[in-house]
């Protein structure tokens, strides 16, 4: 079993398109080197200085790794990984 | 591409702004995912809580967000409000902006302003003014 990727419209054109993705790993971390090895260019949208960038939010399952911890959230396998991004502006 | 959005909702969307006043306001309008209409408001809580910028409870915002899926909806347009400027994509507002599929709706509750309603496209850091198509 896998960890599947919600992917936004933002970034799609990064998956060929794909709104579900699958990758592998055993952190947040680990499965977005892996996502990076299948769809260059997608880990520096994702994370900026080694922290999830400030313009998207990432969750496991219901939980915004922000809140846990952070990149180094474990993840298994049959997890969910989404990504949205962040609605904030001035 | 114009928004096209019910009346009621654009409505609603302006009372959120001036209950929320002088905070930014922020919410979504959904539409069907077949039509284009953004007709249901759903009023989000500003956790930044200032004057100046605003941003979704991320927690929230993914409960919306798949809720709107179980329900069949898009989220049409993404608004906020400004408070002391005209309804213009701020730089900030540019440099989130990550909802190339959605409409920017943005609402000045500023005394001054000349144009409380416009709305917008962001795209690749490029900001386009769209019109605004009001329904019955």
């Amino acid at each position: 079993m896998s960890i599947s990727v919600i992917v936004p419209t933002l970034l799609r054109p990064l998956t060929n398109g794909e709104k579900r993705v699958s990758t592998h790993g055993n952190s947040v971390a680990e499965a977005i080197d892996n996502l990076e090895r299948q769809f260059p260019g997608i880990k520096a949208r994702l994370v900026n200085a080694e922290q999830v960038h400030r313009f998207v939010n990432i969750y496991v399952n219901e939980d915004d790794i922000r809140f846990a911890d952070g990149l180094n959230t474990p993840i298994k396998a049959g997890d969910s990984l989404t990504v949205l991004p962040a609605v904030a502006g001035g | 591409m114009a928004l096209h959005i019910k009346r009621r909702a654009l409505e609603q969307v302006l009372a959120h702004a001036r209950r929320d006043h002088p905070i930014e306001t922020c919410g979504i309008v959904a539409s069907s995912l077949a039509g284009q209409v953004a007709t249901r408001v759903v009023p989000m809580r500003n956790q930044a809580a200032s004057t100046t910028f605003f941003q979704f409870d991320s927690r929230e915002q993914l409960q919306v967000f798949r809720s709107l899926e179980e329900r069949n909806e898009f989220h049409q347009a993404i608004y906020h409000s400004h408070t002391a400027s005209e309804a213009y994509p701020s730089q900030d507002d540019v440099e989130y902006a990550g909802y190339p599929e959605a409409h920017h709706l943005i609402v000045s509750t500023w005394e001054r302003t000349k144009e409380p309603v416009r709305s917008f496209r962001v795209l690749h850091g490029k900001v386009i003014e769209e019109s605004i198509s009001i329904l019955e």
